[in-house]
C-alpha cells in the first residue's frame, strides 16, 4: 500500500515540470509547425491553411540561399578552429608544466559572458575602417608593423561570416579545451607507459593511442559547438547590426516575424532551424544516455 | 636531459600568446575605461591610460544602472525557482524510477538543445494571453522553465551517484518518499545547488533572446540595453566599452570566485555527470 501512495507521489512530485515541458517545448513547437503551414501576416493571428507554401517560399528565397551559406562557412570555421585550438591547448596543458590552472582559468573565462559582451567588444576590435579611421586590431597590427594583416573583417565581401567566427572560437574553444582535458586526464597513464616501453615515440603515442581514445570527445564537441553555430544570433547582431551580407536563419526568422510580421515564414524558419538541430541531437542523446545506462 | 627542458620550454610560447588572445577583449575594456574624456581617440585606442579615471564608468553606469537592477531581480528568482524543480525532478528520476521515466527524460532533456526560435511565436502569444507578456516576470517563467532540463539533468547525475542504501536506510526507519528528500538528500545537496545556481544564473544573466521578445524597454535587462547602448550613433565607443565592462562584471566575479563550480555546470552541459 505504502509503495503505490509513494508511486502516486513521486510522479506528483515531477508533474508539474513534465506539464510544463509538454507545453512549453512541445506544445509550442506544434503550435510553431502549425502557424508555419499558416497564411498568418500581419498582427492578428491567421490560421487559414497554406501547405507548404511558407517552406516553398523559402527555398526559392534568396536570402534564405545567403542564410544557408553564410551558416555552413560559420559553422565549418567556428567548429573546426574551436577544436584545433581546443585540442591543442588541452595537449598543451597536459604536459605537466608550471601554471596550468592559471592557463585554464585565461582560456574558459570568455565562457562566462554573454554574446553581447563578446559582440560589442569584437565590433570595436575589427574595427573596419580604413586610411586614416583605422583602429583595432587593424591599428595594433600597423603599430606592430604587420600592415599585411590589415583587412576589412565583417565587411569583406562574400566571407564577412567567416570573421564573425572568430569571437565565437574566442568564446567557445576554452571550453573544447576544457573537454579534451577531461578526456586526456581520464586515459589510464599505463597506456603511455606501456606504448614508450614498446619504443613508441611521442608522435606515435598520440597518433595511434591518445587520439583515437579522444574521439567521442571530438564528437560531442562537434555536436555541441555544431547547434551552437546553428543557432548564432545575438553574437553577429553585437558586433554588426541586422545586415544582409551576415544574415543567417535565427536572424531572418526574428526580422521575418518581429520586425516584419510575416508570423508563418518566421515559424517556418523556426521548424527548419529546429529540424537541422534534432539531427544532430537527437542521436547524441539516445547514444549517450544508451552508454550510460550500460555503465 | 638538458635538450628534453630546453624543449619544454618551448610549450609556453603557444601558451602565452593563446592567453594574450583571450585577454585582449579584457585589455581593451579595462585601458578604455580608465580613460579620461580628454585622452579618448580610436588613434590611441592601445596606449594605456595617464591615470585612472571612472569618467566612463560613471557614465556608462548612468545609463545603464536601471537595466543592471532589471538583470538582478530577474535572475535570482530564474535561478533559485529552477534549481528547486530540478532538484525534485532529479530525486524522481534518480531513485524513484517509475514506469516510463526512461522515456521522461530525454524527452525533457531535449528541452535544453532546441533551437528557441521554433518555439518564440507561440511564447510570445501566450505570454500575451496570461497577460505576463512585457515585464520580468514572464522573462523569469521562461527563465525558470526552458531552465529544467539543465537542472534536472544535474541533480540528477548527482543523486544517482548517492548509495541508494542511504535512501533504503531511511526508509526502514520510517521515512516517506518527502522526508527522505528532506532528512537524507537535501542536507548533501549543497554542491549541487551551487553548480546549478551558478549555471542558472549565468545563462539567465546572458540570456538576450528571451530578453528581447519577452519586455518592454522600461524592464530590460542589461544585455538587451547594452546592445542597443552599441547600436547607436550618440553613446561613444569608451562608454560602451565601459558598460561592457559592468555588464560583465557579475559574472566574471562569479567565475573567478567559483569557477571550479561553474566548470562543473559547463560539463554538466555536455552532458558528462
Amino acid at each position: 500500500m505504502r509503495i503505490k501512495r509513494e508511486t502516486v507521489l513521486s510522479i506528483a512530485l515531477i508533474t508539474p515540470s513534465i506539464i510544463a515541458i509538454a507545453i512549453f517545448v512541445y506544445g509550442f513547437i506544434g503550435w510553431t509547425a502549425r502557424v508555419s503551414l499558416s497564411k498568418w501576416k500581419g498582427l492578428l493571428p491567421d490560421y487559414t491553411w497554406a501547405g507548404l507554401e511558407n517552406y516553398k517560399g523559402l527555398f526559392s528565397d534568396p536570402r534564405f540561399h545567403i542564410d544557408i551559406r553564410n551558416t555552413l562557412i560559420f559553422t565549418i570555421i567556428f567548429v573546426l578552429g574551436s577544436l584545433f585550438i581546443g585540442l591543442t591547448l588541452a595537449v598543451l596543458l597536459d604536459m605537466n608544466i608550471k601554471g596550468e590552472g592559471f592557463f585554464r582559468s585565461v582560456y574558459l573565462f570568455p565562457m562566462a559572458i554573454s554574446f553581447i559582451v563578446t559582440g560589442v567588444v569584437w565590433r570595436w576590435l575589427m574595427n573596419p575602417a580604413m586610411g586614416s579611421r583605422l583602429s583595432g586590431l587593424n591599428l595594433l597590427f600597423t603599430n606592430l608593423g604587420l600592415d599585411f594583416l590589415v583587412n576589412k573583417w565583417y565587411t569583406t565581401p562574400q566571407w564577412g561570416i567567416a570573421f564573425i567566427a572568430i569571437p565565437a572560437i574566442w568564446q567557445m574553444s576554452g571550453y573544447t579545451m576544457a573537454l579534451y582535458l577531461g578526456g586526456l586526464r581520464a586515459i589510464p597513464i599505463q597506456l603511455r607507459e606501456a606504448a614508450q616501453v614498446d619504443g613508441a615515440n611521442e608522435w606515435q603515442i598520440f597518433k595511434l593511442i591518445i587520439f583515437p581514445l579522444l574521439r567521442p570527445i571530438t564528437l560531442s564537441a562537434m555536436i555541441i559547438l555544431g547547434h551552437i553555430s546553428l543557432k548564432v544570433f545575438d553574437l553577429i547582431l553585437a558586433v554588426a547590426g541586422k545586415q544582409l551580407p551576415l544574415d543567417v536563419p535565427a536572424i531572418y526568422m526574428w526580422q521575418s516575424t518581429f520586425d516584419g510580421y510575416f508570423f508563418g515564414r518566421g515559424a517556418a524558419i523556426g521548424i527548419l532551424l529546429l529540424l537541422s538541430v534534432a539531427v544532430l541531437i537527437i542521436p547524441y542523446l539516445v547514444y549517450t544516455l544508451r552508454t550510460e545506462e550500460e555503465l | 636531459m638538458i635538450k628534453k627542458r630546453s624543449s619544454k620550454w618551448l610549450i609556453y610560447i603557444p601558451l602565452v600568446l593563446m592567453s594574450i588572445f583571450y585577454l585582449l577583449p579584457m585589455y581593451i575594456m579595462l585601458i578604455t575605461g580608465f580613460k579620461g574624456f580628454d585622452e579618448i581617440s580610436l588613434k590611441t585606442m592601445w596606449t594605456l591610460p595617464k591615470g585612472i579615471r571612472f569618467d566612463n564608468f560613471i557614465e556608462a553606469y548612468k545609463a545603464l544602472a536601471p537595466f543592471m537592477w532589471n538583470s538582478l531581480n530577474m535572475v535570482f528568482p530564474a535561478a533559485i525557482i529552477s534549481s528547486i524543480l530540478g532538484s525534485m525532478n532529479g530525486y524522481i528520476l534518480a531513485k524513484w524510477r517509475f514506469k516510463g521515466s526512461n522515456i521522461i527524460f530525454p524527452l525533457i532533456l531535449f528541452g535544453m538543445f532546441i533551437p528557441y526560435q521554433s518555439i518564440l511565436i507561440p511564447l510570445v502569444e501566450f505570454m500575451k494571453d496570461i497577460n505576463m507578456y512585457g515585464g520580468l516576470p514572464g522573462l523569469v517563467l521562461a527563465h525558470v522553465i526552458y531552465g529544467i532540463p539543465i537542472t534536472t539533468l544535474t541533480f540528477r547525475n548527482y543523486y544517482a551517484n548517492i548509495p541508494t542504501e542511504l535512501i533504503e536506510a531511511s526508509r526502514i526507519d520510517g521515512c516517506g518518499l518527502l522526508t527522505s528528500y528532506w532528512n537524507i538528500l537535501l542536507p548533501i545537496s549543497a554542491p549541487a545547488f551551487v553548480v546549478v545556481i551558478i549555471w542558472q544564473f549565468t545563462s539567465a544573466w546572458n540570456d538576450f533572446l528571451f530578453a528581447v521578445v519577452l519586455t518592454n524597454p522600461q524592464s530590460w535587462p542589461i544585455t538587451v540595453a547594452l546592445n542597443n547602448m552599441a547600436g547607436s550613433q550618440i553613446i561613444a565607443w569608451n562608454v560602451q566599452m565601459a558598460g561592457s565592462f559592468l555588464a560583465a562584471l557579475p559574472t566574471l566575479i562569479i567565475y573567478i570566485f567559483l569557477g571550479r563550480y561553474f566548470l562543473r555546470g559547463l560539463m554538466a552541459g555536455a552532458l558528462k555527470g
